[in-house]
């Protein structure tokens, strides 16, 4: 972890650069850790294969910690190749009689998946919380309610598959789909997945990630009591070789990646020359551009929520903030000030605003590419607050003077820390903006509704919020351009990659 | 020996169990049933028009949820109904419905490439206040179709009960009551045709009539007191969508796109 700071130190809650001239607000908070009391988790976890879980074929365990004490939490079954076959033999045996289902009858089950997960939404809130160290107020008032929003929105596709994919030829399944999800919303990213898939006809394996899996797990458990017919989702928690391995499997109809991009090439190249289709949510450097008309206080809140939700650790993240030349250091300094009030600390207090950094690999990233950011002669602030000493933890940063050339400038950081650059007119905001490999989303903050709008046009990303960031939503559309991937998901859009429909 | 206690039916007007305010009843399906007067349906679309605004205000996924609970809680007490025989067709449709909320924007909408530097979308609003008019003898399935359309979409709704069948319609009441549809939102009236069609079709607070009484006679009737405030009239067999898009009406919005 990088200990650089040019910053005056502080206690963490006294704005120290406080420019706007106004009286800091000082209070503490006392603890208020939400309860573990009601979650049961197992020891061990198998695989959820043709509706029950089973044992590993080799046997392989490994345990999934929690990020914020590096306690163990569960022993998780790792899956090899043979698992592999084994979910897709399932997954195919159960592909014909769930795609013969009416879609009214295919859409109950999955209503009844969003319902459960609504009833179980604060157990799997704090296993979120205790499996991936993101604030529980995050866990419970987005990841869950979301996830749940997602089934319950692609269910009532199911019956009206033909008003959302128009033209003559008959909708069909893909077949079955694999499908590989990032730590960072392990049950959202799930139900991103799984929903539109299993509207649509499609059976499933799912790998989760391997620092996450917990979640998944439990959603195999509701899925059992939803009476989901065995082998429609098979849920298989391993690692990296573990989702690989899905993606090449033989039987796999479809692909359905959200990862790095790195990742994402080679599953494209793995996949040359075949009929399967391909969707890939990958890495991002969104650009949050602030206009010096923009309501600034409400831009700062907006950049905060941009970078340092869920730790940063966001593909859409607000990692590059753009703003204006005559209002830059009034912005810098209020949102300094803001930071020192950001509490960093244990995951389930419902006070936290920043929690741990999912992984150990994860803290070692950020610690690098913050280095080089240093190295390269960008400027770092890091809020000086007292951090827990077991667990994964960053304190939240910004860069003053990063270089469009620079490397924290240029590649997805994934973690609490935010690369500022000015630009003077829209020309060079727009330019700047574009300037990425990625094409995720971006953010303009401006009170001009027609300029909004004008250069919403003119950006090249898949997802552009106004006055706003980090807003997600069933019914629209999620997805990147360029190296940020294809296919979206969310919104009707979501349903195509699930379907081959006659020319 | 238990002496058994007999149901009374009443009206549902503004989310309570009301008698007809004429204390007049009619014996039908060989039980009272109260005969609702040109005054309960004004009532009745007074206490439409007081929630509609509200139901219409929820989001979308919300008023999706409050129809599933509506299939849940219909599904549950199928065997209390009067007709429990299509109760689940009735279920069905509600969740065929519950679904459709948060889709009509997505079928329905349009972003308008105008040729002019400006943004300009369709979306579809809720009309407002519709008048359901079910035909006399029509099952329970008959009238959750016909009333889950305009609910779906935003409306608020009071409902001519079918005049020979009235008391699925009426137990039906009984299930929204106790589930999670707003008060007012539904309001269900049994009674005689020739009494409440023309209270409903003049009134002037009522922006649509969804006639499924398929009476051409009656047809004739409807559509010119309807005339009198331009009222939308939807008879006819009509798919869910049809449906749908009758009920709303398409508002263009258009604004400025330039630094």
């Amino acid at each position: 972890m990088s200990e650089t700071t040019t910053a005056p130190t502080t206690n963490g809650h006294a704005p120290a650069a406080a420019g706007a001239g106004r009286a800091p607000l000082r209070w503490e908070y006392s603890p208020a850790p939400e309860s573990t009391g009601h979650v049961r988790l197992r020891e061990r976890y198998g695989h959820f294969i043709g509706g029950e879980f089973v044992e590993p074929a080799d046997g392989a365990y490994a345990p999934t910690v929690n990020p914020a004490t590096e306690e163990p939490l569960a022993e998780v079954a790792q899956a090899g190749k043979a698992d592999v076959a084994r979910a897709v033999a399932a997954a195919r045996a159960a592909q014909a009689g769930w795609a013969a289902l009416p879609g009214l009858e295919r859409g109950k089950y999955v209503f009844r998946i969003a319902r459960l997960i609504q009833e179980r939404a604060r157990e799997l809130a704090i296993v979120e919380t205790l499996d991936g160290g993101k604030p529980i107020k995050e866990s419970r008032d987005l990841d869950i309610p979301l996830a749940a929003a997602h089934f319950f929105y692609y269910a009532g596709w199911a019956d009206k598959l033909s008003y959302a994919l128009p033209g003559p030829g008959a909708i069909t399944p893909r077949g079955v789909v694999g499908q590989v999800v990032p730590w960072n919303f392990p049950l959202l990213m799930a139900a991103w997945k799984l929903a539109p898939a299993l509207a649509t006809g499609n059976t499933a394996v799912l790998k989760p990630a391997d620092t996450t899996p917990l979640t998944a797990l439990l959603l195999a458990e509701i899925l059992q009591e939803a009476d989901l017919p065995p082998g429609v989702v098979n849920i298989l928690p391993g690692d990296g070789r573990a989702g690989a391995a899905l993606v090449r499997a033989e039987g796999i109809d479809k692909v359905a990646f959200t990862g790095s991009t790195a990742v994402g090439r080679e599953i494209q190249a793995a996949l040359a020359g075949k009929d399967i289709g391909l969707t890939l949510e990958l890495g991002g450097k969104s650009a949050n551009i602030v206009f010096e008309d923009a309501a600034l206080d409400q831009a700062v809140e907006g950049i905060v929520q941009g970078i340092f939700f869920n730790q940063g650790h966001v593909c859409c993240a607000g990692s590059r903030l753009l703003v204006q030349e005559s209002v830059a250091e009034q912005v810098v300094d209020r949102l300094w000030a803001r930071m020192q009030t950001l509490r960093v600390g244990d995951p389930l207090d419902k006070n936290t605003d920043v929690g741990a950094i999912n992984s150990a690999a994860q803290l070692a990233r950020i610690g690098e590419l913050v280095g080089a950011g240093v190295e390269e002669g960008a400027g770092l602030r890091q809020v000086a607050c007292a951090l827990p000493e077991k667990g994964f933890w960053f304190a939240p940063a910004l860069f003053t003077e990063a270089s469009p050339a620079h490397r924290i400038s240029r590649e997805e950081i994934f973690g609490p820390v935010l690369a500022i650059t000015t630009f003077r007119t829209h020309a060079e905001a727009v330019e700047k903006a574009n300037n990425s490999n990625y094409g995720l989303a971006a953010g303009i903050w401006t009170d001009k509704g027609s300029k909004a709008f004008e250069v919403a046009a003119q950006l090249q990303a898949g997802v552009v919020w106004q006055n706003t960031y980090n807003h997600f939503d069933p019914t629209a559309a999620f997805g990147g351009f360029k190296e940020s991937g294809f296919g979206r998901e969310g919104g009707a859009a979501g349903l195509r990659p699930y379907v081959r429909q006659e020319a | 020996m238990r002496v058994a206690v007999a149901k009374t039916y009443k009206l549902y007007v503004g989310g309570a169990f009301v008698r007809s305010e004429s204390g007049r009843h009619d014996v039908v399906e060989g039980t009272n049933v109260p005969r609702g007067s040109r005054k309960d349906v004004r009532d009745a679309v007074k206490a439409a028009r007081k929630a509609q605004a509200g139901w219409a205000r929820k989001t979308a996924y919300n008023r999706g949820q409050v129809l599933y609970r509506a299939a849940e809680a219909l599904e549950a007490r199928a065997g209390e109904l009067a007709a429990p025989a299509d109760v689940g067709a009735a279920v069905d449709l509600l969740v065929h419905y519950a679904g459709w909320t948060d889709k009509l924007h997505a079928v329905l909408g349009t972003i308008n490439p105008v040729a002019a530097p400006f943004l300009s979308l369709s979306t579809p609003e809720p009309t407002g206040v519709v008048a359901v008019l079910c035909g006399a003898d029509d099952a329970l399935a008959q009238v959750v179709g016909a009333l889950a359309a305009p609910l779906a979409a935003g409306n608020a709704v009071v409902v001519a009960l079918p005049e020979r069948a009235p008391l699925a319609g009426l137990d039906l009441g009984e299930v929204l009551g106790v589930s999670d549809v707003p008060g007012g939102v539904v309001n269900l009236l049994s009674g005689r045709a020739a009494e409440l069609v023309p209270a409903l079709a003049a009134h002037r607070d009522v922006n649509a009539i969804l006639d499924a009484t398929n009476d051409p006679a009656l047809a004739v009737d409807v559509d010119t007191l309807a005339s009198e405030s331009l009222k939308r009239v939807i008879r006819g067999d009509q798919s869910p969508l049809q449906r749908l898009e009758a009920l709303t009406e398409l508002r263009t919005v258009w604004h400025p796109i330039g630094a």
